[in-house]
């Protein structure tokens, strides 16, 4: 029998905020273990919380991005668990009255992939085991999240790393977090099941935890997917229950089983007042909010005629959209811009984190430049290449490459002169051009652009030979 | 004149100097404290040393505040840097705050002297002082008895005179059932008018620090140098002074008794508060007898509510961090449960263990769910009575101090403790301010009290009644302690 997929995730963002969620410490990756820590994240008796206004702020953005609903009236929760790491024993989270709901992303096979809630909440610390003792790192407690969760939309792995590659473009575009898997700034959980083809019932769904990668993403899948279909093959039944990925083995192991589901005893945060979300608020933010993924990629596409692969690529990150949208600012081909970012700059980038700080040492503004001197037939096509590899390697401007003569290109009198020349060299093809080949004249054109070393511009050398030819 | 005002005068004109005055505090504290219990930690290096600044100050010439040098006591969930913070539980044995609470800033910015750390009911859990793991504070009026809780050690202290004034915190009338006990004064502040910041939580929405002071006078100056907004509290929002309008006449005002609140009160108790409203009436306050059907689910929605929220505040205490932690264990899961079973006290794991029950799946929608629904019901029931009164008048407590031991005694439903709450509670529930004065004694010489409930943020009018009957009644009964000035 064939089976279907059924997926739904849930993805932990840190949210990109100067300071913590309820004190003013501050969220830097790293540093030495509990120093970018107060009474307030260590959750010291006495302490209270006090509401980061940015990371709502945040929050709305990531909603408003992924199409969602924004309330009006928000509350914090307290879910209560006992863990080292959590030094207040609960977690600040939001649990009846998230501040996004009913949002969705489209994927590029034109389904949606419905968003069910988005809240914040705060992150707990970190162990470190070592040489059999535990130790705790408080630096994380306190960093804003935001929880995205999705209906169980997804059909196919493929489906689930567009959408987390479409996830991280649209965080890192409207710069709410800079969605670093590796570095656990996005953290994703799946739930999936598996049913016969054609089934609309869903089936007993495990939860993968513990991927940090989304090629790790499509292996676990893909082996919890397999392994499903096998158990029910062989008259088997999936358990409910808490799965760990393995990277060095590629396989899933249980964490904890349905049984031990914690009773988190949810309720309302007593120490912080209501969120409230004036609909001004809501307008003023979505104002702000920059030019979507999405958006950027069907101007790409449709107005600027760029390939929709190279369109992918140029909104992957921020840096390179806003890198493209400068230099191809007034001009009359944007496409010209992208061919030269995708061909010449993007080889040489290496990895993926290259590409993300995409720090090259041509600015934006003087590959505008190049391209405007081309547009304008000032710089020619076959030295342009050239002349980019040497503005990469130097960081200098198109300028410093072609000289004053080039840039001006010939004078009337030396393209005259070139264009008779040749005409009175090639006989046989002038006559064939006069008798109606056409194409007698590129040979024509060639002699000419031979004698200006390819400094003449091609249209103009057409015009006055067919004006010398008559 | 109030103490505060008598003692800053005394200080201004050089008849003693702060450092004698801290100095004879510090020697009666030793005196008695054996006896009463007062207090769980003194820190007489603090005192000389605050005492000594507002000396040299007054030494230069320099004016000083109305708080400046008087000596005082914080109970000991009040966070206070370098300086143990205990709750009264072994399970924050060693523990010093790197912090101080927002009140003590305060206090610390107006340069009073701080006597030390006073005795309380475990974690405010309680209404005797007798949970305290260091043993109940007693009864300055007759030590077989208790000074009451969890606020005792304060009212023990001021009312033997072995602090001039204290702050307590009150979450279901542990600043007022034992004011009314020691015969002294105590406010309970409206919910958010004074910063909770560093005040160990107990029951977080409940929870409000305030003054237990000898007279109202004393609780108005005290009041009105910590009711202020914070920004480390988002419940937080500070109030109006309540001295400028303190001496005013109450002629007019309405006080209304709910008859709910005089029904299971020991009939000495409930003569004596009468015979307040009949010098108010003399007074020409006007007196309105109403029915508050609501205040009967007072009782059960407040220990649903406030276990509820104890049981999640206390479960940071997991050794890890600070304070005690069990000597053997087998793991980090046998630690915590080994640390929490040997630091809780028998009354604070019995909350903690109801508050987890009744937020537990299952059991939500029919106890946490419906005392918040019960919650907002009492809320409305009081607005409603004060679109008619300007006060409500009733007792603090349903009985005198009790017999030490006797809460806890073989005899004694645990359910009693409890029940001995039925007058406070209801303010805390709905965020009310109250105060409570002396108003009489009993047959045996034991203080009895009654409250004065207002609306939210008007502190200014039950103190101003509070004081005007005070001036006319006089009913502080003197004890034989502390210090004589």
């Amino acid at each position: 029998m064939k089976y279907e997929l059924v997926a739904g995730f849930e993805t932990h963002v840190e949210l990109s905020t100067k300071t913590k969620i309820f004190c003013s410490c501050t969220t830097a990756f790293g540093g030495d273990p509990n120093t970018h820590c107060c009474p307030v994240c260590i959750g010291l008796p006495g302490t209270l919380p006090k509401q980061n206004e940015k990371v709502v702020e945040y929050a709305i953005m990531a909603g408003l991005a992924t199409n969602c609903e924004i309330a009006e009236i928000a509350k914090m929760d307290r879910k209560n668990y006992c863990y080292p790491d959590l030094p207040k024993a609960y977690q600040i989270s939001q649990y009846d009255k998230p501040l996004c709901e009913h949002g969705y992303i489209e994927l590029s096979n034109g389904r949606r992939i419905r968003i069910l809630r988005i809240h914040i909440e705060e992150d707990a610390g970190k162990l470190i085991h070592n040489h059999g003792d535990t130790y705790v790192d408080y630096n994380r407690g306190g960093v804003p999240l935001i929880e995205i969760v999705t209906e169980p939309d997804f059909r196919s792995i493929d489906e689930a790393k567009e959408y987390v590659e479409r996830l991280q473009q649209i965080m890192r575009c409207i710069g709410v977090s800079d969605c670093r898997m590796q570095e656990g700034s996005m953290r994703c959980d799946v739930n999936i099941s598996v049913r016969p083809e054609g089934s609309d019932k869903l089936g007993t769904r495990t939860e993968i935890k513990n991927m940090n990668s989304i090629t790790n993403i499509a292996k676990a899948m893909e082996y919890e997917y397999e392994r499903q279909c096998d158990l029910i093959e062989s008259g088997g039944a999936v358990v409910q229950e808490t799965l760990r990925y393995d990277d060095a083995t590629g396989t899933t192991s249980s964490m904890r089983s349905k049984e031990d589901a914690h009773d988190y005893r949810y309720f309302r945060e007593p120490d912080l007042v209501t969120i409230a979300v004036p609909r001004e608020r809501v307008k003023e933010i979505e104002a702000r909010l920059p030019e979507l993924p999405e958006q950027k990629l069907r101007r790409y596409i449709e107005e600027y005629d760029i390939p929709e692969k190279d369109a992918a690529l140029l909104t992957r990150y921020r840096s390179i959209s806003e890198y493209f949208d400068k230099a191809s600012e007034g001009l009359k081909a944007p496409k010209t811009a992208s061919n030269f970012i995708i061909g010449q700059i993007f080889r040489r980038l290496e990895t993926e984190a290259d590409k993300e700080a995409f720090e090259v040492k041509t600015s934006a503004e003087q590959l505008g430049e190049m391209c405007r001197l081309l547009e304008s037939g000032k710089l020619k096509n076959n030295l342009a290449k050239k002349t980019l590899e040497q503005m990469l390697d130097t960081g200098k401007s198109v300028t410093d490459f072609i000289s004053e003569s080039d840039m001006a290109g010939l004078d009337d009198a030396t393209l005259t002169e070139y264009c008779q020349n040749a005409i009175n060299a090639m006989s046989a093809a002038v006559n064939d051009y006069k008798s109606g080949k056409e194409k007698a004249l590129m040979a024509i054109l060639g002699n000419v652009m031979k004698q200006s070393r390819g400094r003449a511009d091609a249209a103009a050398v057409t015009k006055k030979l067919k004006e010398l030819i008559g | 004149m109030g103490q505060i005002k008598r003692i800053h005068e005394m200080l201004v004109s050089g008849e003693i100097t702060c450092t004698e005055l801290t100095q004879k505090y510090l020697n009666e504290i030793e005196n008695s404290n054996k006896e009463l219990n007062a207090y769980i930690t003194v820190t007489p290096e603090v005192a000389l040393a605050q005492a000594k600044a507002v000396d040299e100050k007054l030494a230069r010439g320099e004016e000083i505040g109305m708080l400046e040098g008087i000596p005082m006591t914080l109970k000991d969930n009040i966070s206070t840097k370098g300086i143990p913070t205990t709750c009264a539980s072994k399970i924050l044995t060693g523990y010093k705050p790197i912090y101080d609470a927002t009140v003590y800033e305060l206090l610390l910015k107006e340069g009073v002297v701080m006597l030390g750390k006073t005795n309380m009911d475990e974690f405010a859990m309680g209404s005797s002082c007798e949970t305290s793991y260091y043993g109940g504070a007693k009864n300055p009026h007759n030590t077989d008895h208790v000074a009451g809780g969890s606020s005792g050690g304060v009212a023990s202290a001021v009312g033997a005179n072995l602090a001039v004034y204290g702050l307590g915190s009150d979450t279901g009338g542990s600043i007022r059932q034992p004011a009314a006990f020691c015969g002294i004064v105590g406010l309970k502040p409206t919910y958010g008018a004074v910063s909770r910041y560093g005040l160990i939580a107990y029951a977080s929405s409940f929870d409000q620090i305030g003054p237990i002071t000898h007279d109202v006078e004393d609780a108005a100056i005290v009041f009105d140098a910590i009711a202020k907004y914070d920004d480390r509290d988002s419940t937080s929002q500070g109030s109006e002074p309540t001295l400028p309008t303190l001496y005013d006449d109450i002629k007019g005002k309405k006080i209304g008794i709910a008859n709910q609140y005089l029904k299971d009160v020991r009939e000495d108790v409930k003569a004596a508060v009468l015979d307040a409203a009949k010098v108010y009436e003399s007074m020409g306050a006007e007196i309105v007898y109403f029915d508050l059907p609501e205040l009967d689910f007072a009782l059960p929605c407040y220990y649903i509510l406030a276990m509820a929220e104890a049981s999640s505040n206390l479960g940071r205490y997991d050794g890890i961090r600070y304070g005690y932690k069990a000597e053997h264990y087998n793991g980090t899961h046998d630690m915590i449960c080994r640390t929490r079973s040997e630091g809780f006290g028998k009354e604070v794991q019995r909350r903690i263990l109801m508050g987890t029950y009744v937020l537990s799946a299952g059991y939500y929608d029919a106890y946490y769910k419906k005392a918040v629904n019960l919650r907002g019901a009492i809320v409305e029931a009081f607005d409603r009575a004060f679109e008619k009164v300007d006060v409500i008048l009733a007792p603090t407590a349903p009985v005198t101090a009790f017999k030490n031991g006797y809460l806890f005694g073989e005899e004694t439903d645990q359910l009693e403790q409890y029940l001995s709450d039925i007058c406070t509670v209801p303010v805390n529930t709905a965020g009310l301010p109250g105060v409570s004065i002396p108003c009489g004694a009993d047959s045996e010489g034991l203080p009895i009290g009654m409250q004065l409930i207002g609306k939210k943020f008007d502190e200014k009018t039950i103190l101003n009644l509070a004081y005007q009957y005070e001036q006319a009644e006089h009913k502080t009964i003197e004890t034989k302690w502390g210090v004589k000035l």
